[in-house]
């Protein structure tokens, strides 16, 4: 599949965005939002709405008419995509009130803080869900069409939010806690894990679609491409069979598991021993690496994907 | 709506006989011409037409393929298009409801007007029948030329899809798929129609005849398959077009 540049960095930026978003949503359910430092909230709100927002304004321009991105919100029920919008409205609603009120609202028990805390989380959540399903409700493409895809991209927005968190909360706030680092720690090891696990899952499940099943003509013997229908790639080729990166996957899979999870992970274990002034530079460090490779990944995770189409084109099976 | 209706008892669609098809792609030209003056569909754009890198939008596309070695070896020309699934996911994926399926005939449109041009149609499709207009930024397909079937200032024997009308053997056919009674449907049961990829569970209306079995065997000369055309490098020149030389340069070392 091309990868769009648009939408790489909208469900990079954006996932990381509703990753910290999710976060500080959790500090209200935990209790420990109740001491709520303005200046950390305000920096960690705005770096999680600027993201969320520079996310989703990438991804119209993906469109052929972003000026009608508005219809996008009309078919929920049916559509991932449509879902996705009527979430990402639905987390700005929640997540926004929740801000605010953590910012500036007069809470004294602190329960309709932990409340909205809450129903942010399931909106963060569910949006990230809705944005893997996108992908994973297409049975077109295999490798797109599997069961860790929808988790994969809940668990790096949450990962990828958790590195965030600490960068703003090591250069504004009181200093990084044992715990977040152990937790920080755990997530990266499980999201490696569960990539890993994926990226083992694709290259050995079986391509059950064969050129002779598309033609229907496989009762012959294998079909080859003798006379392409167009002279140039068309759309579909051009959308649908890209193969540049694949040459390189193994070498891509091995530089983002780096910077995404190898590198951040050893920063982080870093910040159990160094300085406070070392430890801003530790996590801001994990951020910048973890950053790139998220886009790494999601650039193999187009680039590599296969296309039953791509059948009608000379590929054996898909 | 992206919803699907419920099965309509009407299943226009089309039936192709490999047998028959001999890769003229008048069928394709004449799509094309019929639907590039279509309110409906048209215009079909094209990119480039006289540089270096034309291509188009096109309804219908006609691949011809070798299959089989030697003796039992043959050429057989494939028309594809559109396949008027009965359960197509090219319309549920659709967020703005611009892709819809037709109760009454089970025809898959796209409306223009309302399409945002999110390409996720096509990538729902497996047959590529979607093909996307880079100049309207919107995506087009194949409307069974329902400006034609349904037009009543045409003579009856023209109220048929261009591609049908055009064909000069005889190998293309429409109609009712949802009646047993129907010629087409007739023709399906008597020469085994079949759907292309069945296990997907789109359940395409149109179907496919097998070419019929070789009358005598031929002397055969291997040839070597054709190469399938690459997707043409991203433009040179460009700051990512140099970036990513770089990194393939990098990469390969």
């Amino acid at each position: 599949m091309h990868p769009a540049y648009s939408v790489i960095i909208f469900t990079c930026a954006s996932g990381a965005g509703y990753g910290l978003l999710g976060w500080l949503a959790l500090s209200a359910i935990r209790g420990s939002a109740l001491e709520r430092p303005f200046t950390l909230g305000l920096i960690a709100f705005g770096v999680a709405f600027a993201l969320i927002t520079a996310g989703l304004l990438a991804s119209t321009s993906h469109l052929g008419r972003p000026e009608r991105a508005w219809r996008a919100f009309s078919q929920w029920r049916t559509s991932w995509l449509s879902r996705e919008g009527v979430m990402a409205v639905a987390t700005y609603g929640v997540g926004g009130l929740y801000a605010l009120l953590w910012l500036w609202g007069d809470v004294g028990g602190g329960w309709p803080l932990a409340l909205l805390g809450l129903l942010t989380l399931v909106c963060v959540l569910a949006t990230l869900w809705c944005t893997g399903m996108i992908y994973a409700s297409l049975k077109t493409i295999r490798a797109w069409h599997h069961d860790l895809v929808a988790p994969l991209y809940v668990l790096f927005g949450v990962v990828t939010g958790r590195l965030l968190l600490n960068a703003i909360v090591a250069v504004v706030g009181s200093g990084l806690s044992t715990t977040a680092i152990w937790v920080t720690l755990l997530l990266l090891l499980t999201a490696w894990i569960a990539k890993a696990a994926y990226w083992s899952n694709i290259d050995t499940a079986r391509r059950t679609h064969t050129a002779g099943d598309a033609t229907g003509l496989g009762r012959f013997g294998v079909v080859r491409p003798l006379d392409p229908p167009h002279t140039r790639a068309n759309f579909v080729m051009r959308e649908m069979g890209y193969e540049v990166a694949r040459r390189h996957a193994d070498r891509l899979r091995q530089i983002a598991a780096l910077l995404l999870f190898i590198a951040p992970a050893l920063l982080t274990l870093l910040m159990l021993v160094a300085s406070p002034e070392l430890v801003i530079l530790l996590a801001l460090a994990a951020v910048v690496s973890a950053a790139a490779g998220v886009a790494v990944e999601r650039w193999l995770f187009f680039a590599e994907a296969e296309h039953v189409v791509t059948l009608y084109y000379g590929r054996d099976a898909a | 709506m992206t919803t699907l209706p419920p099965p309509s008892k009407k299943k226009l669609g089309l039936v192709i006989d490999l047998d028959t098809c001999v890769g003229c792609q008048a069928c394709a030209t004449s799509c094309k011409e019929w639907n590039t003056q279509s309110a409906i569909s048209g215009p079909l754009n094209d990119e480039d037409p006289y540089g270096a890198d034309p291509h188009g939008t096109w309804l219908n596309r006609v691949h011809s393929y070798e299959v089989g070695e030697g003796e039992t070896g043959r050429t057989v020309h494939f028309p594809r298009s559109c396949l008027h699934c009965e359960e197509p996911a090219c319309v549920t994926v659709c967020p703005t409801g611009a892709s819809y399926k037709r109760a009454e005939d089970g025809i898959v449109l796209v409306n223009p007007d309302t399409c945002i041009g999110c390409k996720l149609c096509s990538w729902a499709c497996p047959y590529g029948a979607r093909e996307y207009d880079y100049t309207q930024g919107v995506m087009k397909k194949c409307t069974l030329c329902v400006d034609r079937i349904y037009n009543e200032t045409f003579a009856p024997e023209d109220r048929v899809p261009a591609c049908v009308k055009a064909c000069p053997t005889g190998a293309r056919h429409f109609g009712d798929l949802g009646d047993v009674d129907s010629a087409v449907s007739k023709l399906v049961a008597s020469r085994d129609g079949y759907d292309l990829l069945p296990e997907m569970g789109y359940k395409p209306v149109n179907k496919y005849l097998a070419p019929r079995p070789k009358a005598a065997p031929v002397v055969a000369a291997s040839a070597p398959a054709a190469r399938p055309i690459a997707v043409p490098a991203e433009e040179t020149g460009t700051t990512t077009a140099r970036f990513f030389a770089w990194a393939d340069k990098l990469l390969t070392r």
